[in-house]
């Protein structure tokens, strides 16, 4: 599967970052960033819990 | 400002219940039972205003958060059909971006979220230890009983704001007193105007100070704005007390509420006392925020277009009230919802709201509210109430749901 993140809907709520330490990150201004597009199969709980608080529904995962 | 307050609606306005809606007098850590039974009923209801208004309760986890992450659904107060949650809300001045819609809301709220991001929020983490470890040397050094609300749940997160921010600790009685007196439904439009007009004419001599000597803190950075020309002196006064006042009251009711709670569930205290797992503390910090939710009045917003929700049109000029509340304790979504139960996985409460408002702080917060959890039950094993929990003061009257004076003994 495939990450996908729209930054600029980011509200920098970092609730990704704590589903999700390896695979979100925030900038200097606490905007989320992407550590990997591709995720394993291990990681896919977490992306989902991600996906599900976005507060602004900014990330999606996608069939690679 | 003259108090005229409107008849009802329309007729048959009498079924129509009113909102807020009374506690059961036995159960503060529950939503009213007549939220519940509108929840039961349905996702959406009307209810009943202060001034006679009557917006749409929104009851159920699912619609609320698809109202919240609608850009239909205004959070400017000066929308036609607003619910204001008091006579003395009304006419307020605005309190910066909570209070704005995209794109100025995203504008100024990216100005300030850098502190708040989760790696320099873990950073202060250490230092926030230092601060609890030292509140309750100071509890245990004195005899008992003390109220945790003075001796340790405000100063906490008023510390922590301060050192953020760059404002002197020193003048944080000010800051308490005056807070207090916003965050209190009960206060005159006039106690509220004197409250808000001396918090803010400190801080804007605090940013005045900076603009010719910035320091490193969250103050000289909302400065440099203003330097540059991207926020009024005014805009930048309001932003900071929008920071200073959310990052209060509600960290302090979510200290006490929960201690209380625990108390109360003597088996969740326990599984929290015995353990040194970051994760369950994590987690009970999560199932706290659910079971409790302390800001009790709802997320309010105007419609500002037609929407439709679970099949109800709601019209442009109506007012919409999402009680998180309740959404916490929804069925479909948390099993057993009225359990207090620290180990399940409460991650998707809307306890800090949700959509582009949700709670700028919550990284800040949670950490907070880890370090309490995980410190303060470990540290005074023997904690208790100092008087029954029926004589408690709940704060029914206040904005933010919590406890007035919590007296503990060990
Ligand atoms: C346990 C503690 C807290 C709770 C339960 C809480 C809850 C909330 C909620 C529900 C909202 C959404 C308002 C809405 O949708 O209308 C919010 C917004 C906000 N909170 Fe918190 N909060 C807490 C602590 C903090 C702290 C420590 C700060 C930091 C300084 C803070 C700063 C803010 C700000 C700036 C907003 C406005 C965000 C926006 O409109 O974009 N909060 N909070
Ligand atoms: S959860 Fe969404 S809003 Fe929050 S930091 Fe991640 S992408 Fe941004």
């Amino acid at each position: 599967m495939k990450v996908e993140l729209e930054a600029d809907k980011c509200v920098a709520s970092g609730q990704c970052v704590v589903a999700a330490m390896d695979v979100f990150d925030q900038d200097d201004d606490g905007i989320a960033i992407l550590l990997t597009e591709q995720i394993g199969d291990d990681q896919l709980d977490d992306v989902k819990e991600a996906v599900a608080v976005c507060p602004a529904a900014a990330i999606r995962l996608v069939q690679a | 400002m003259a108090e005229t307050v409107a008849g009802p609606a329309h007729d048959g306005a009498d079924t129509v219940p009113e909102f807020p809606m009374p506690r059961a007098s036995r159960c503060p850590f529950d939503p009213p039972p007549g939220l519940k039974e509108l929840q039961e009923q349905g996702p959406l209801a009307k209810v009943r205003l202060w001034d006679g208004s009557e917006p749409w309760l929104v009851t159920r986890y699912a619609e609320q958060r698809a109202v919240l992450g609608d850009p239909r659904a205004s959070a400017d107060t000066d929308q036609p059909g607003y619910p204001t949650k008091a006579s003395a809300e009304a006419g307020e001045g605005k309190l910066s971006f909570i209070m704005m819609d995209d794109p100025e809301h995203a504008r100024l709220r990216r100005m300030v979220t850098a502190p708040f991001a989760i790696r320099k929020v873990e950073a202060l983490r250490p230092a926030v230890q230092r601060i609890v470890d030292g509140l309750i040397d100071d509890m245990l050094a004195g005899p008992g009983p003390v109220d945790l609300v003075e001796a340790f749940a405000l100063p906490i997160p008023s510390l922590v704001i301060c050192e953020l921010l760059g404002v002197p600790y020193d003048d944080h009685a000010m800051f308490q007193d005056n807070t207090r007196t916003m965050v209190r439904t009960t206060a005159t439009p006039e106690e509220r105007g004197a409250a808000t007009r001396e918090i803010a004419g400190y801080l804007a001599g605090q940013i005045a100070r900076r603009l010719t000597d910035p320091k490193d803190d969250l103050l000289s950075g909302i400065a440099g704005r203003v330097a540059a020309g991207e926020l009024t002196h005014g805009q930048a006064t309001e932003m900071a007390l929008l920071l200073l006042i959310a990052g209060h009251e509600t960290t302090a009711n979510m200290i006490t509420l929960g201690t209380a709670a625990l108390l109360e569930h003597p088996d969740q205290l326990a599984l929290l006392r015995d353990t040194d797992d970051p994760k369950l503390v994590a987690s009970a910090v999560e199932e706290l925020l659910r079971y409790l939710h302390i800001t009790h009045l709802g997320r309010r917003r105007a419609v500002t277009e037609d929407i439709e929700i679970a099949g109800q049109v709601i019209r442009a000029g109506e007012g919409v009230i999402m009680v998180n509340e309740i959404g916490n304790r929804d069925p479909e979504v948390f099993e057993d919802p009225d359990r207090l139960d620290i180990t399940r996985d409460a991650r998707r409460h809307v306890a800090f709201g949700f959509g582009v408002h949700q709670c700028l702080g919550q990284p800040l917060a949670r950490m907070e509210l880890q370090v309490v959890y995980g410190t303060l039950y470990r540290r005074i094993p023997t904690l208790r109430l100092a008087c029954a929990l029926e004589d408690v003061k709940f704060k029914h009257d206040a904005f933010i749901y919590g406890i007035h004076e919590l007296p503990v003994a060990w």
